[in-house]
């Protein structure tokens, strides 16, 4: 099967819907298809990410913690847009430290979030093949 | 390579249409459908931003849902309407397509 | 050119699934190649045959069933998405131990690969949602 860029755009924060989760179970099944994926984060979909989650006063699963696993799927560009997490008052410390080991540089940990500015953004965006939003 | 936005809400309730065009490239297509088309009404507070967007890309409306909302003729200059057959044909002479839902 | 499309809506409650069934009908009708509908999130409530709208509402379950025998589409139902929902078909519904089956003729339901696998064999991948 030939290799597609496919993007992965995610605007809408956790838990008030379940965009956020179900988009995150298609992220994984794409890892079996060994695609070119990157992920974006834009909007409220900063929130899908921060760090100190905690689900439990609402009776729902805490899905944060299997962002840290994309990494271990090879999934390791995680695009956040710096202007949506400055319009919300947050900076790149208040999300989770996501990371992946990189096979071709002896295996160090780096990490999985890029932080880009709209034209950034936008000049990954047009790399895409396959956008899937939810 | 150009890409095909696909913008489904009103300006006025989300900041979807507004991420839209922060995000679309010169040459890029822009398609108002479903609740976006007010976006497309012309004299309304949003009208300067999808102008401002014409400079650079082209700007579509599907006019069924135009008409559906009472809007048909209300469209600004240089918003291309289309049909289904129109968006199909859009989809399919971009690149690519993104949903900005 | 080859289409996937991707419903992330249920019908009566967004416009979406009407969208995408005006859009597949029209791509269908231009002489495109439709290689799969996918249904997703509440989307998956497309696909129950048990819908009664009032006498004067459009069908939208039956307007994708018939689209599908006419055209041979394959309407795909994701798996996680409708056991969360209750739609299922025979099978599924034995080997949940439960009552009864409510799947649409002409859908069928899968796993998320499809979708996947859709955007890697189409040309072009539209998503229809909220």
């Amino acid at each position: 099967m030939s290799t597609k860029n496919f993007l992965f755009v995610n605007r809408k924060a956790p838990y008030g819907t379940i965009y956020a989760l179900e988009s995150l179970e298609v992220v994984l099944i794409s890892a079996a298809f060994e695609q070119n994926v990157s992920l974006a984060f834009i909007d409220d979909g900063v929130y899908q990410i921060t760090k100190g989650q905690n689900s439990k006063g609402i009776g729902m699963k805490n899905f944060s913690p299997t962002y840290r696993a994309l990494g271990d799927y090879d999934i390791t560009k995680l695009y956040v847009s710096s202007e949506s997490l400055a319009e919300r008052g947050l900076t790149v410390d208040d999300l989770m430290e996501l990371t992946y080991e990189d096979a071709d540089d002896d295996y160090a940990e780096k990490p999985s979030i890029i932080l880009a500015n709209r034209e950034e953004m936008a000049a990954m965006m047009a790399e895409q093949e396959v956008i899937l939003s939810f | 390579m150009s890409m095909l936005h696909i913008v489904n809400k009103s300006p006025f309730e989300r900041v979807a249409f507004d991420s839209c065009l922060a995000h679309a490239s010169a040459g890029d297509a822009i398609l108002m459908i479903e609740d976006a088309v007010v976006g497309a009404v012309d004299g309304s507070s949003f009208a300067g931003k999808v102008k401002a967007a014409m400079a650079d890309k082209s700007v579509y409306v599907l006019g069924a849902d135009l008409a559906a909302r009472g809007l048909e003729g209300k469209a600004m200059e240089g918003v291309t309407i289309v049909d289904y057959a129109g968006f199909v044909d859009l989809t399919a002479n971009n690149d690519s397509t993104q949903s900005w839902l | 050119m080859k289409y996937t499309i991707l419903v992330n809506e249920g019908p009566y409650q967004h416009q979406s699934a009407d969208t995408a069934l005006q859009f597949t009908r029209a791509a269908l009708e231009k002489g495109h190649e439709i290689f799969r509908v996918f249904f997703y999130h509440d989307g998956v409530n497309n696909g129950t045959r048990l819908t009664v709208p009032p006498a004067d509402d459009r069908l939208i379950q039956k307007a994708w069933t018939e689209l599908a025998e006419k055209h041979g589409l394959d309407l795909v139902i994701c798996i996680a998405a409708a056991q969360r929902r209750g739609i299922m078909d025979a099978d599924e519904a034995k080997r949940q131990g439960l009552d009864a089956n409510n799947i649409a003729p002409g859908f069928r339901i899968s796993g998320l690969g499809q979708l996947v696998e859709g955007g890697i064999q189409s040309d072009r991948l539209v998503v229809f949602g909220d």
